[in-house]
């Protein structure tokens, strides 16, 4: 495998890695492979028909991970993804995703992956993924995901999104379906500064009775930047669905909240919080008066509710 | 060695008038003692609490701390000249841990253990603690021993407690009076509490009595509070204990 410094910087930031990591891994570099490790148990094949892998786990497979990190250095690079996840029965698997761009030139770059999770019965995964964008050109830094999860009956999924930096434009687009009994744990963190624009569509469908989700998003938007949070539960049966959105305003950002609880069972329970506004004065009272700065304290806020 | 003069808080009233929360007061604290500023709700004992911290801008008159005027400086600085402020209603804060606040007020990335210590002072069983976040699942009697906590690791030569009695129920107030009394032992620096409960007013060296804005009186706790206890004041803390707090 052979990274650039730049390119292993980039690892380091969305994927915390600084050496090749333990287990199956696919590392993308520059819309080629830079490297791959299957296990007994985990295979990773390349398609054929379009870009992007199969990440096939075995039935029964536990606490092995899975690596996925994907790194563009090249201004003016698009890269397209397809990435298909076929997770087995019983399965207890760690997939870390992760995209990072470095663009330093003045044309656009951007990744947009496809993630697509078929997850067994009874299996558990946690899902981490992070973005990350650097590089003092003016061409802009763009990701657009979409996920999509289709759980069979009792299986768990933990998704943690993390966009804390640097990324001009994002569209986030997820789609999961559950069935009984099966789980949904999605937690975001997102901050835009300067001019970025970040938009998170999340739709999840509840089918199967005694299916569960809880989807979390905590944002700070700073400078200009803006925000669009759109999360829609479709409850079809006995379930429960929460959905969370607390952001911070700073600057002239803007933030959209846009919530929709759709309930077809009488036995649907489904909320949603949304709540918007500015770091609390008291808040950083509290914090001046243990010697921080006005500024170092708003960085302490900031930095905690996007933990 | 801090010293108060001729200290103006003036707020807008009701209609076009104005009102003198603090009224020309002068007050005058030594190093290394412990004092408990009393005296009716209303009185401006607050008030002048976070005017000393500035936390409110006085209108008129100074503040000077060992022979600093501060009354120009802001909140940071005056911290880090060595004024603690424990807050009468604690702030939450969403994803800070307990650790993560302690570290700041120590001002350096203190252990575990040391964090451990300043809860244990307060009467927190600290491995219980330390990774919690200061959010709402905390109960009030909690989050006033973590803002007490906040102000030993500062350790700072003058620490002001704004009725730490406030908000938390009775068996936390048994116990919040024992991290006093052993305060009242360990801290090297000046204490000011603002209280109207007897038995901190107890553990006093000097009480000062805060009434309309101004200081009625001052003096050593043996020579104050049994006036205090056979006056109309003695009355208001009697009601006030079953009123509630300020």
């Amino acid at each position: 495998m052979a990274l650039d410094a730049i390119q292993k910087n980039i690892l380091h930031e969305v994927a915390d890695l600084d050496s090749i990591p333990q287990g199956a891994y696919n590392i993308r570099a520059n819309g080629t492979s830079a490297g791959r490790n299957t296990t007994a148990n985990i295979d990773i094949v390349s398609k054929e028909d379009k870009p992007g892998i199969d990440i096939i786990v075995k039935p029964g497979t536990k606490g092995e991970s899975v690596h996925i990190p994907v790194v563009l250095s090249e201004s003016g690079l698009k890269d397209m993804v397809y990435n298909d996840f076929y997770i087995g029965e019983d399965a207890d698997v760690t997939i870390v995703a992760g995209c990072g761009i470095h663009n330093c030139g003045d044309q656009d770059s951007q990744h947009d992956g496809i993630h697509t999770f078929h997850v067994g019965k009874n299996a558990r995964i946690k899902y981490v993924e992070k973005h990350y964008g650097e590089g003092d050109g003016k061409g802009a830094r763009i990701l657009n995901p979409v996920t999509n999860v289709y759980q069979e009956e009792g299986s768990y999924v933990e998704m943690e999104m993390v966009q804390i930096k640097g990324v001009d434009s994002t569209v986030r687009t997820n789609l999961a379906e559950l069935k009984e009994g099966a789980t949904l744990l999605i937690h975001e963190a997102l901050m835009t500064h300067g001019s970025q624009t970040a938009t998170s569509d999340y739709r999840v469908v509840l089918e199967g009775e005694g299916s569960s989700a809880d989807v979390v998003s905590r944002s700070v938007a700073k400078d200009d930047s803006e925000q669009i949070f759109e999360v829609a539960i479709e409850g079809n049966t006995a379930c429960n669905g929460h959905a969370a959105c607390d952001a911070i305003i700073m600057g002239n950002a803007h933030v959209v909240a846009i919530p929709k609880l759709d309930a077809k069972n009488v036995d649907a329970a489904l909320i949603h919080e949304a709540a918007i506004g500015k770091i609390a004065g008291d808040q950083l009272i509290k914090l001046m008066s243990l010697g921080l700065t006005e500024e170092e304290a708003e960085e302490q806020i900031v930095a905690g509710f996007l933990r | 060695m801090l010293e108060i003069k001729n200290l103006t808080y003036r707020v807008d009233d009701e209609g076009d008038t104005t009102k003198e929360i603090i009224d020309g007061l002068d007050l005058t604290v030594e190093d290394g003692k412990f004092i408990v500023i009393t005296g009716p709700n209303g009185g401006g004992k607050s008030t002048l609490a976070k005017l000393i911290m500035g936390v409110n801008q006085l209108t008129s008159g100074q503040i000077i701390l060992d022979g600093v005027d501060i009354s120009d400086r802001n909140i940071t600085e005056r911290a880090k000249m060595g004024i603690s402020f424990a807050f009468q209603a604690p702030v939450h804060f969403k994803g800070i841990r307990v650790i993560d606040l302690l570290r700041l007020a120590a001002g350096e990335n203190i252990s575990v253990a040391t964090a451990c210590e300043y809860l244990s002072k307060v009467g927190l069983c600290a491995k219980d603690y330390v990774e919690r976040e200061v959010n709402s699942s905390l109960s009030g009697g909690e989050l006033k021993r973590i803002e007490i906590a906040t102000v030993l690791a500062r350790g700072t030569k003058l620490s002001i407690f704004d009725e730490p009695e406030a908000g938390i129920d009775l068996w936390s107030f048994q116990n919040l009076i024992k991290v006093f009394e052993n305060m009242r032992k360990t801290i090297k620096g000046t204490i000011i509490v603002i209280s109207h409960q007897e038995r901190i007013l107890n553990i006093a060296d000097e009480i000062v009595v805060i009434e309309n804005g101004k200081v009625k009186t001052q003096g050593p706790k043996d020579v104050i509070l049994p006036k205090l206890l056979g006056t109309d004041s003695a009355a208001s803390i009697a009601c006030e204990r079953l009123g509630g707090e300020e």
